[in-house]
């Protein structure tokens, strides 16, 4: 592991945009192209506020991001301790989603597995949510560059 | 954040900096108001100076639309930038928002 790092805060829709310049800024040192910062902050975008609407149902609680670099891939997780998902892979479905009456697309999970490598999903009711991503960042490692 | 315009054919919403939930939340409660008592067939969402957008972003454009239609006008989206233009096109939005030149 060459370098970890992470971030706790409220589960204040205000601290998104906090979350998405830290992953940015920790991804910087992998070299990242334009594209892959874009992608890892909208993967991360999407996780944390899955974490304020859903986990914490917009309740105050505590979100943590953290996130690791091993050779040329970051490794993020979001964490919560908030009401947990009954069934994952029905939440993992395109365009599924348990707030429709909030606007939500039920985009989030297919966003962070189109943007990153893996997702992986440990939750269950009342156990809270963690969501883990990996990508593999800079030069080679996809063929588009901007 | 936004402005908006009642323009000669058509009024248009000119969004800009990150569309995300926590923004998305604060536009819809000021753009409803008044979406809902536009005179024009016609609203353009401008992305032009739209910085970033997740699916949040996404949701509010889709209930947007819901209203609009229920009212019996048009959408439409323009200038998004590469990254937006992205999230809007894996959407499927595209298949009932049509995007301006």
């Amino acid at each position: 592991m060459r370098n970890k790092m992470k971030l706790e805060f409220t589960s204040n829709p205000e601290n998104e945009s906090l979350a998405r310049s830290c992953i940015a800024a920790f991804a910087a040192q992998l070299n990242p192209t334009v594209e892959q910062i874009i992608e890892l902050k909208t993967a991360v975008s999407e996780a944390i506020t899955n974490a304020i609407v859903h986990g914490y149902a917009q309740k105050d609680g505590t979100v943590v991001l953290s996130a690791y670099i091993k050779d040329s891939r970051i490794h993020i997780q979001v964490s919560d301790k908030g009401c947990g998902i009954e069934d994952v892979e029905k939440a993992k479905q395109p365009f599924f989603t348990t707030a429709p009456e909030f606007e939500r697309s039920g985009m989030g999970f297919s966003v962070m597995e189109s943007f990153t490598d893996e997702v992986q999903v440990i939750s269950a009711p009342g156990q809270g949510t963690k969501v883990r991503m990996k990508k593999t960042i800079g030069v080679g490692a996809d063929d588009r560059k901007i | 954040m936004y402005a908006m315009m009642d323009g000669q054919d058509d009024f248009i919403v000119y969004l800009d900096g990150e569309l995300d939930h926590f923004r998305a939340e604060a536009l819809r409660d000021a753009v409803d108001g008044t979406l809902g008592t536009v005179s024009k067939k016609r609203v353009i969402f401008d992305m032009t100076g739209v910085t970033f957008m997740d699916s949040s972003g996404v949701g509010f454009l889709l209930g947007r639309y819901k209203k609009l239609i229920s009212r019996g006008c048009i959408a439409a989206i323009k200038g998004p930038a590469p990254a937006v233009d992205k999230m809007l096109e894996m959407s499927g939005i595209y298949k009932i928002i049509r995007k301006e030149q």
